[in-house]
This record gives C-alpha cells, sequence and structure tokens, in this order.
C-alpha cells in the first residue's frame, strides 16, 4: 500500500482555487521533489496535507496509509507521522524549547500507545539530535524559535524533524534563504532521516537543495497541477532551462 | 434623643457598634482616627457619580453602595477554617511568618510564628496599636489619606485588626511574612475592612504576600488599605494575591512611599472577583529610588477588573518599571488606568509602563489608558499597551507538532503569564503562582487572530 495517495486534489483559500487537480502517489522510501515557479501551489499542497485550517479542500481525496487524511484535525495527522517543516517557522513568546519538544513528543507517543519519555531519557535523545543538526545547544533553552535568526529557525525544524522520526516529512521551501553551510547542514539532517519505512516531500523553489537531497521523483507544479514528473535528472534540465520550457511544452 | 438620618444607615450601625464595644485599651487617637475618617466617609460616600470622575470612568461601584452587608463583630464563633485548610487556601512553606485573618479579625489559633527575630514586628495591627503607638502611630493613616477617597475613609473608621509589620534600621526580616484574609461563607453577605501597615526602617529588607482568598462562592465586600513605607536604601519584596469568590466585591488601596534609593518590587496577581479594584500609587519621594510594579490578571464570565497605578516620581534618579498583564475569557471586562508621573525636579528619571491584553474570546474587552505626565526636560520614558488574540498560525504551528488545541493554548497562555509570574523572587511563592496559572482553561469559543 503507497504510503500516501493523491487524487484530484482541489484546494482554495477564500474565492481562491489554488490546487486544480493534483495527483500524486508516494511510497515509503521514496524522495519526492516538487518544483514549480512562484505562484504555483507548491506550498499550498504541502500546508494542505498538514491540515492548516485556512485552505478549504473543494474536491479530490487524500488517502494516507489507507485513511482519509483529509477527516483528520492537523495534530492527528502529526501523531499519525505527518511533519511539516515549515517555510516561516514561528515563533513561541515565552514558550521554552524544551518544554515544546517535550509536550510534542508525549502527545505522539500517547497516541502510539508508546508511554511518555522521562526527562532524563528526552534530555538524552534532544542532545544526541542537537549534535547531530549541529544546533547552538542554547538554542533548545530559549523560547521557540523567539530571536532566531533565519537559519536557525530553519535548523530547528530539522531538529524538530530528527526528533520526531515522522513517516511522511513534508519540506515546505526550507532550503529558502539559507547560505550554503546552513543548506549542507539542513540536507544532511534531511538525509539521515532517510529510512526504508518514510518518506520526504521536498518543496522547492530551486534545483541547489537536490545537490544534496538526490531525490527519486521530480514533480513540476504549475497553475494548480502537476505538469510533468520525472527523475532527478528533471530537476537538472529545470534548472538550466526554466520554468517556461515546461509552460511551453504542456500548453 | 434625637434621630439622624444617615445615608448609610447599616455602615453607621455598625461604626456606632465598633466604636461602642472598643476595649478599654483603645488608644485615644485611633478613636479619633476612626471618627474623623467617618465621618469623612459621610462626606464623600462611595463614588457613584462617574461623570467626569476619571477614576471611576469605566468602574460602576453603585452594585456595592445599594447593597446592605452585615459587618462581623468578630471571628466566628462556629465553623472556622482549620489550619490545614487555610494552609490549601493560599500560598504556604515551612519557616514561613503566617498571619491569619477570618472575616477581618485576626486569629492567633491559625497563625504562627516561628521565631522573634530582633528589631522585627510582626503582629496584629489593633494590639500593636496598644503595645507599639510609637511605632503604629507616625505612619498609619499618612500614606493612605482618607481626605478625598470614600473606600479608603470607610477602612479607616473601621479600622481594627490588620497586619502591622516593622523592620528595625538595617534589619533583615528572616522569613516571608505571609498574610492571609479569609472570607468565610456567611447567611448574609459581610464586610470586611483587612488593613495592612509596613514599615521598613533604613537598610532594612523584608518580603511580605497579601492573599485575599474566599473558599466561598457567595457574595461579600471586601475594602483593603496597604501602606508600605520603604525606608532610605530599604529593599521591599511584595506580593498581592487576589483568590476571590466569583461574586465577590474587592477594593483594594495601596500606598506606597519610598525614600532615597530604596527599592520597591510588587507583583499582583488577580483571579476571582465580580468586581475587583485595585488602586495602587506609588510615591518615589527620595533619590535614587527604584520600583517595580507587575501585574496579572486573569479574568472569566462577567468579572470586572479595574486597575488604576500610579507611579509618581518626586525626586532625580528615579527608575520605576510597571507591567501589567492582562488574561480576558468569556463577557470579562479590564480596565488598566496608568499614570507614570514625573515632577518637576525629578530629573534623569527613567521609566517605563506596558500593559499587554490577552483576549480569549469575542466578548471580552479591555480599556487600556497609559499615561505619562512629565515636567522634567531630562528624563527617559516610555509607555505602551497592546490587546491581542491567540495567533492562529502560532496554535497551527502547535498542532502540526501534535498538540492538540486545548494544550497548545493552555501553553500558550501559561507562556504569557510567565513573564510576570518569573519577576517573583520567593521559589515557593513562584512555584504556587506558576501551578495557579498553569491551568487556566480558555472558554470554547476561543478567539484567533492573525493572518497566515
Amino acid at each position: 500500500m503507497p504510503l500516501l495517495v493523491i487524487r484530484d486534489l482541489h484546494a482554495s483559500i477564500g474565492d481562491q482555487e489554488i490546487l486544480k487537480g493534483v495527483d500524486l502517489t508516494v511510497n515509503a522510501g521514496e524522495v519526492h521533489a516538487i518544483m514549480g515557479p512562484n505562484g504555483s501551489g507548491k506550498s499550498t499542497l504541502a500546508n494542505v496535507l498538514a491540515g492548516r485550517p485556512e485552505y478549504t479542500v473543494t474536491k479530490g481525496s487524500v488517502q494516507y496509509q489507507g485513511h482519509d487524511l483529509l477527516a483528520m484535525p492537523p495534530e492527528q495527522r502529526a501523531r499519525e507521522g505527518i511533519f511539516l517543516a515549515f517555510q516561516y517557522p514561528v515563533e513561541l513568546p515565552g514558550v521554552r524549547a524544551w518544554q515544546f519538544l517535550k509536550a510534542a513528543m508525549d502527545a505522539q507517543r500517547q497516541h502510539r500507545g508508546l508511554e511518555e519519555m522521562s526527562a532524563r531519557d528526552f534530555n538524552r535523545l534532544l542532545q544526541e539530535k542537537v549534535q547531530q543538526v549541529e544546533i547552538d545547544p542554547e538554542l533548545v533553552k530559549r523560547n521557540v524559535n523567539e530571536g532566531f535568526s533565519g537559519g536557525e529557525k530553519k535548523r530547528n525544524e530539522i531538529l524538530q524533524l530528527a526528533l520526531l522520526e515522522p513517516k511522511l516529512a513534508l519540506l515546505d521551501e526550507t532550503d529558502s534563504g539559507l547560505d550554503i553551510d546552513a543548506l549542507r547542514i539542513v540536507a544532511e539532517g534531511v538525509n539521515r532521516s532517510r529510512r526504508p519505512d518514510n518518506a520526504i516531500v521536498v518543496v522547492t523553489h530551486y534545483q541547489r537543495i537536490l545537490n544534496y537531497i538526490t531525490p527519486d521523483f521530480v514533480h513540476v507544479l504549475m497553475d494548480g497541477r502537476i505538469v510533468r514528473s520525472g527523475g532527478a535528472e528533471l530537476a537538472l534540465e529545470l534548472e538550466s532551462r526554466g520554468y517556461d520550457w515546461v509552460k511551453e511544452a504542456v500548453s | 434623643m434625637t434621630q439622624t438620618l444617615t445615608k448609610y444607615a447599616g455602615y453607621h450601625e455598625a461604626f456606632q457598634a465598633l466604636e461602642s464595644s472598643a476595649p478599654k485599651s483603645t488608644p485615644p487617637w485611633l478613636h479619633e482616627l476612626r471618627r474623623q475618617a467617618w465621618s469623612r466617609f459621610q462626606q464623600l460616600g462611595f463614588p457613584t457619580a462617574r461623570r467626569g470622575n476619571e477614576k471611576w470612568k469605566y468602574t460602576n461601584v453603585a452594585p456595592i453602595a445599594s447593597a446592605a452587608f452585615s459587618h462581623p463583630a468578630a471571628l466566628p464563633s462556629g465553623a472556622q477554617p482549620t489550619a490545614g485548610r487555610v494552609k490549601q487556601l493560599g500560598p504556604s512553606a515551612p519557616g514561613w511568618t503566617n498571619l491569619v485573618f477570618v472575616d477581618g479579625h485576626y486569629s492567633p489559633a491559625l497563625s504562627t510564628q516561628p521565631g522573634q527575630a530582633p528589631g522585627i514586628v510582626v503582629d496584629n495591627l489593633s494590639k500593636a496599636t496598644v503595645s507599639s503607638p510609637q511605632l503604629v502611630q507616625p505612619h498609619l493613616a499618612r500614606q493612605a489619606g482618607f481626605e478625598d477617597d470614600g473606600f479608603i475613609a470607610l477602612n479607616t473608621a473601621f479600622l481594627q485588626d490588620g497586619a502591622f509589620i516593622h523592620v528595625a534600621d538595617n534589619r533583615t526580616a528572616p522569613a516571608m511574612i505571609n498574610l492571609l484574609f479569609v472570607t468565610t461563607e456567611g447567611p448574609t453577605p459581610k464586610v470586611t475592612f483587612p488593613r495592612v501597615l509596613v514599615v521598613a526602617g533604613k537598610g532594612s529588607q523584608v518580603s511580605l504576600v497579601e492573599t485575599y482568598v474566599s473558599p466561598a462562592k457567595s457574595r461579600y465586600f471586601i475594602n483593603t488599605v496597604t501602606e508600605i513605607v520603604v525606608g532610605d536604601g530599604a529593599n521591599v519584596e511584595h506580593c498581592r494575591l487576589l483568590l476571590e469568590s466569583p461574586e465577590a466585591f474587592h477594593v483594594g488601596n495601596t500606598r506606597v512611599y519610598q525614600g532615597q534609593d530604596s527599592t520597591f518590587t510588587s507583583a499582583g496577581f488577580f483571579r476571582g472577583a465580580a468586581l475587583a479594584r485595585n488602586d495602587f500609587q506609588v510615591l518615589l519621594d527620595g533619590t535614587g529610588a527604584n520600583c517595580t510594579v507587575n501585574g496579572l490578571y486573569l479574568t472569566t464570565d462577567s468579572q470586572h477588573v479595574d486597575h488604576l497605578i500610579g507611579i509618581d516620581h518626586a525626586k532625580p534618579h528615579g527608575t520605576s518599571r510597571l507591567l501589567y498583564k492582562g488574561i480576558l475569557d468569556g463577557k470579562s471586562k479590564a480596565v488598566f488606568g496608568g499614570t507614570v508621573m514625573v515632577r518637576k525636579d525629578a530629573q534623569k528619571t527613567d521609566a517605563r509602563q506596558t500593559d499587554k491584553n490577552l483576549l480569549l474570546s469575542p466578548d471580552a474587552e479591555v480599556d487600556s489608558k497609559p499615561s505619562l505626565l512629565i515636567f522634567a526636560d531630562d528624563v527617559k520614558c516610555a509607555h505602551g499597551a497592546t490587546a491581542g488574540h491567540i495567533d492562529a498560525n502560532t496554535v497551527f504551528y502547535m498542532q502540526s507538532r501534535g498538540l492538540d488545541l486545548a494544550t497548545a493554548s493552555r501553553m500558550l497562555i501559561h507562556a504569557f503569564a510567565r513573564e510576570v509570574i518569573d519577576t517573583v523572587q520567593a521559589e515557593p511563592l513562584r512555584d504556587y503562582l506558576d501551578g495557579l496559572f498553569s491551568q487556566a482553561m480558555p472558554a470554547s469559543s476561543l478567539r484567533f487572530g492573525g493572518t497566515p
């Protein structure tokens, strides 16, 4: 059974239809890249899958592990193993990172019938992940994302990815605004989380991050539809020829 | 015998009963003070007229003025709360000095003083007026003048039991002084007049917490006056905690006087009460005085809380920090009137005041008016007020990590509250307050703001 099956997905924000019939199948063990020009609906797709309430699904279906994903509230999707790395990670004023991460971990474990982690075990795990993603250990002692630089916020998303070990990771333009070192660290974090039993969907405008994360499939999203799919080589072609080439090819 | 028509007949009767039953030891000056205050109250009455009355613009005290309350003449004879119950009603920790008042009367049985320290007096005020009038008389009713305030006049007219704390020059009170004012359930609504007088001598240090609490759910009226004198170079840490019944009327007046190079730190926490008024005035009357006045209020249902905070910089080189935060749910309403006054002589003043509000429901309302009155020309002053909702995008971020809406909201509310809670230095007290505000639950009609 595929991990994720999207069929003819239409979604709107307000009166504006953004997704106009997306079809996509993702199997465990795969890495998919979703590319496309600005405003094509890439971020909308990732956010609809995570359950952002501002979007309304008007048509189509999403099956996740054989269940109706669209019927689940956002927290249930997270507990079932979906993780969205935000394009603009949110500052949580006054909420300590440690407390937040522990609460997230506890909620997810409880949902899976696992015991709550002791503070000591959680600390050990967190420290291990902090080292892995090369994040400043002081950051997890502070309030979530509060006063973090752009790069620190993105790295903090990757820390959460490493910690929560999702089945389906959605990276929403995680590469944008990163310098080359931060990009490498983020990509290594993603690569480290690749396992045969999970999948990663990388939403990106640029081919750059795909130098570090080799996708199994590349899809081009334009005007709310996937207009072209291929292997990793498609990303390189887009890099050299631009999106206009696809636009002309499909029109 | 002539009969006088009295506007506030119930209070008049109670006042006469108090005066006629006063113990012989009551000093004449105290009788005189009460009589003057009563006479002034009769002229002032309650501030029910709000037209042109800026101090009471947003708060209607007619429900207090029109209701009848009985004044308990003594400790309740029957069911007094047990020591164990009292401990649960407010903050407590081993080693603290505890003064407990039940229905306005000092309870020796429930109070505990772990040991006498030289130069430190912690006692029932009415006893201190007899045993140490030389310490009490120069300060009592001097900071809280009753000439232009009906509530202070009424409290002073009924001045009887209360807390008296005196710390001699250069002494440090060894333990937290925990003042607990309990109002018990009764057949008729009660009125009580708690009074607190704190005198911290030059270079002295003292920490105290005042808690006003009721295990009852019923209506009563509690009219409090607290006077705090912070001597030159002294350091006073103060906490004021309201845990009143949801039906209670609480009107509290606090007056603080600060000498040269003194430090005063206060944190107020407000839960409960149908109507709560917090009139809190600090006078920085010495060069280099420094004060921090923080507050946190949580209101639900149709509660109404009114903060009137004044910081008066009268001398140069003073610093003041004023931070009030509100969490409003249901149809509740909060008023914040903050005034920082910098007088002509108070050059080099550094003052900041902020009021931040978190509105959880669409029907909650806040009127926030921070203001600065500056008459000096070389000062650093800032003020601001905000009111907002829990941000929808923030909640989605937390949900996307697996937290449900209730947990996410509670975490955000708690984090909002913690900025004030964390200013409390005494750890047992801080932990107690943290517990009190960590479980604050938003209404089901939680309102979100912000755009994605």
